[in-house]
């Protein structure tokens, strides 16, 4: 167990190492952050003495090994917009961003079980195929049509739900302010979560019920029927166990990238969180907010791979962790 | 009885005066402020933040007068003299009183900021008279000094003294720093800044000692919510979450209007865009024919009505009508027929090949605006290899000269013609700044000689003439192709009576604004 993670632990830092060697240099095609900081009279001498200021005149690998320096430290540098470290300002929002993420995962489980499994139960009634349909459509409906269709709906025209931001937040710990202990808060959840959710649970649906049949049609399902077991203890307890096996590490890498489509849905739902902040780093040019924010989101990665595979080991005890126990 | 009704009448005119009850207003711009410094970048949203939280010595009107403000008056004492008498009775939100102590204080500062520098670079100094009078004094004769004195903002010079807890002078200008002025403020204004969240939202709230007793403005708290996406913004006002945005995407003007309960507040802009024709990279753009050629083929006219839908000015000339140098005559000229007879006289019947860029996020609709050129230009043969980008690419491309043709939009600081001109469409040259934004490298030492001219004749009649002399130079040598000028859109919900308090400046007063609840 300590081998396994300890060699996580040194993934997740050549990843790092590797996510920050490119995004760093990228940057440059990303645009000019001086543009971003000065108005339009200013003059190109003027410009070029910030720029010196800056740094960001010295050879590429001046100015990655001074980033190396600082990020050893836990600096990834300053952020031009906020005028505050970069990571600093990432940790922030990293709330707002797990909270939506916590959210939709939560409708994704809720949901997709039940669904998938009974639309495997029940391939040919009329609510399977309810199910089905609605599921093709929603993997091809881009977040950003399903959100601004629900902010038309129940923001203008039915008035139920807010139609940007988080509103009124309840202060938890440190900098995190959570939404989920204010009915303000809730309301506010309620739109950007099933918007989040709605490209990952059609998914998940076909999954289950694809991985559900399968094993609904092996020899010991149909042992246990014969056995005279009840059969809702062998559709949710026998079947459901291992039909949940591939549905967890699909899960994993899911999750990760539920955080990368957070960057819509926030854009949408002018939710202040990481994807957000991502985005508007980019359109101002505000590299070390990139490269932090780049950093940031590769670390969550490794770190929800790693935590599959610990949940991988417990659900299905045959496998063992690659250096694990005896 | 008599004295009684009298009694009564006065109370009620009083009451009436007070105007209505304090209200609050929740509103939402694209983006936030970027900094509380109002000397670190000289921005839409730096100058929209200026005119909430303080006050300058004098301030545009609807109708582009100057409206005195914390200057009560002002007079030319000579050529390169202009006086101004301060407001008595001005306090800081600090509480402290202000001074012609604090207004040097902020021209001084103002002299230092890269961004500001280029507007106060014809004056000189600004003397201390007394207590509340000081004089401006420039290089040379200057006939916009009190264009630039909108510039001027008050700031709390005991406020802005010692060093903070970082060691580091609180005055501090720096652009990417976390300085002290960056964070706190103290200025004149009718709102303090009372909670900020970089990129979430800015509560303001109604200082209670403001000058101006005569301001009908009863909002006393103002919460500011950036929100980027327009579509998002739109469904804000719609759904009643904010009463007041902008901008507002033409898109969605119909629908603003069709709305019951809420406003859509348009106002013909400042702002030109254009097209710029690289001369050092094209040959053929050095034939004044060809470039009108290109000036009669593209139907700018058509632009406006089927991309802008109508939410923007077909353009001529550089600067919009009002100022100095705008010419009735210089009307857009689409005739294609023409443009072709150009083409062949230069001997261009056959066309050639050019590249063409354009940002795709910094105009409204500057990507479509640039394809439907790029195929207007087809008709004259011209093929055209068109890049679009976002705006931060575009930037660098465009000091670059990276194209043969480039669009370009200009709105003038001045609130002048003779900036269009000196940033546009000037002689390049790097020592004095001229012609930075000239990517088309056209060069008439006449128009240069005219605009410099202009910038030293304080006899405003004169000086417009050299202006609309200038214009129509450009027009006649076809110096670039002018598109339209985008208009100016507001969106607000009935209640707030927005459309007294915008101006064609984009920078509301909210101070005044009245709210009925």
């Amino acid at each position: 167990m300590f081998a396994f993670l300890a060699r996580r632990l040194l993934q997740a830092l050549i990843v790092m190492f590797v996510i920050s060697l490119i995004s760093f240099s990228i940057q440059d095609n990303l645009g000019d952050p001086l543009r971003e900081l000065v108005g339009q009279s200013v003059s190109e001498a003027q410009r070029q003495e910030l720029r010196d200021e800056l740094g960001l005149n010295d050879p590429f690998l001046v100015q990655y090994g001074r980033f190396l320096k600082g990020a050893v430290q836990g600096d990834l540098g300053q952020s031009y917009f906020f005028k505050e470290p970069a990571l600093e300002v990432i940790l922030a929002k990293l709330p707002a961003t797990l909270e939506l993420v916590f959210g939709a995962t939560l409708l994704i489980i809720v949901v997709s079980i039940p669904a998938g499994v009974y639309a495997a139960i029940r391939p040919h009634s009329f609510l399977t195929k309810m199910i089905m349909g609605w599921s093709i459509l929603g993997i091809s409906i881009p977040v950003f049509l399903t959100a601004i269709f629900g902010i038309y709906l129940f923001s203008i025209e039915l008035g139920w739900l807010p139609s940007y931001g988080r509103g009124e937040l309840v202060h938890v710990w440190g900098s995190w302010e959570s939404g989920y202990l204010s009915w303000d808060g809730f309301l506010h959840l309620i739109m950007p979560c099933f918007a989040l959710a709605s490209i990952m649970l059609p998914l998940f649906i076909r999954l289950i019920r694809s991985e559900m049949v399968e094993t609904l049609s092996t020899e010991y399902v149909k042992f246990a029927k014969a056995k005279g077991l009840k059969k809702t203890r062998i559709y949710f307890l026998h079947a459901l166990k291992n039909t949940m096996l591939p549905v967890v590490t699909v899960g994993g890498v899911q999750i990760g990238t539920m955080v990368a489509y957070t960057i819509l849905t926030e854009t949408v739902f002018q939710w202040p969180g990481m994807g957000f902040l991502f985005l508007e780093a980019v359109n101002r040019v505000d590299t070390p907010l990139i490269v932090a924010y780049l950093i940031v989101v590769g670390a969550i990665f490794v770190v929800v791979n790693t935590l599959v595979d610990l949940i991988y080991g417990l659900i299905n005890p045959t496998v063992r962790l690659a250096g694990g126990d005896k | 009885m008599m004295m009684k009704k009298m009694l009564a009448g006065v109370l009620l005119a009083g009451a009436l005066a007070t105007g209505a009850q304090a209200a609050s207003l929740k509103m939402a711009y694209d983006a936030d402020p970027v900094s509380l410094d109002p000397h670190e970048q000289l921005s839409g949203g730096t100058l929209q933040m200026s005119h909430m939280v303080f006050d300058p010595l004098v301030r545009w009107t609807q109708d582009l007068e100057f409206e005195p403000r914390i200057a009560e008056k002002w007079e030319r004492l000579d050529e390169v003299t202009v006086r101004f008498h301060l407001r008595k009775g001005v306090k800081f939100h600090s509480g402290n009183d202000m001074t012609s102590k604090d207004v040097k204080w902020t021209f001084d500062r103002l002299m230092s900021s890269p961004d500001f520098k280029a507007i106060f670079e014809p004056f000189s100094d600004m003397k201390v008279v007394d207590d509340y009078t000081v004089d401006l004094i420039t290089k040379r004769p200057f006939p916009l000094v009190l264009n630039s004195a909108t510039y001027i903002f008050p700031m709390d010079s005991a406020f802005y003294e010692g060093t903070d807890d970082k060691g580091q002078p609180k005055n501090l200008l720096k652009k990417h720093a976390d300085t002290y002025a960056s964070r706190n403020e103290s200025g004149t204004g009718p709102f303090r800044v009372v909670e900020r969240q970089q990129g979430v939202k800015v509560v303001f709230d109604r200082f209670e000692d403001y000058w101006d007793k005569k301001s009908p403005g009863n909002v006393d708290e103002i919460v500011m919510t950036p929100i980027k996406e327009a579509p998002t913004r739109v469904a804000a006002l719609l759904s009643g979450d904010v009463d007041f945005i902008a901008p507002v995407p033409p898109t969605d003007h119909k629908r603003l209007k069709g709305t019951d309960g809420s406003d859509l507040i348009t106002m013909p802009g400042t702002r030109v865009i254009t097209f710029q024709l690289n001369q050092d990279r094209v040959e053929a753009f050095k034939d004044k024919r060809v470039r009108q050629a290109f000036a009669y083929a593209i139907n700018n006219e058509g632009i406006v009505k089927k991309i802008m839908k109508g939410f923007g000015t077909a353009a001529g000339q550089q600067g919009p009508k009002g100022y100095a140098g705008y010419v009735e005559d210089l009307k857009p000229r689409y005739d294609l027929k023409k443009a072709k007879a150009l083409m062949k006289e230069a001997g261009y019947e056959d066309g050639f090949s050019i590249t063409m860029m354009a940002p795709n996020n910094r105009y409204v609709n500057d990507a479509k605006i640039a394809q439907a050129a790029a195929s207007m230009l087809a008709k004259i043969n011209v093929k055209v290899d068109l890049k679009t980008m976002p705006k931060a690419q575009y930037w660098p491309e465009f000091d670059k000269r990276a194209a043969d043709v480039m669009m370009i939009g200009w709105h003038a600081d001045t609130e002048d013609s003779a900036n269009f001109t000196e940033y546009l469409t000037a002689c390049p040259n790097a020592e004095t700044g001229w012609g930075q934004y000239n990517s088309g490298n056209y060069c008439n030492p006449e128009v240069d000689a005219l605009v410099k001219a202009a910038g030293s004749e304080t006899d405003l009649a004169r000086r417009a003439d050299m202006l609309q002399k200038v214009e129509k130079t450009l027009y006649d040598e076809a110096a670039f192709i002018p598109l339209h000028w985008q208009n100016l859109a507001w969106g607000a919900s009935s209640k707030a009576g927005i459309s007294k308090v915008v101006n064609v400046l984009d920078m509301p007063y909210l101070g005044d604004l009245v709210v009925n609840n």
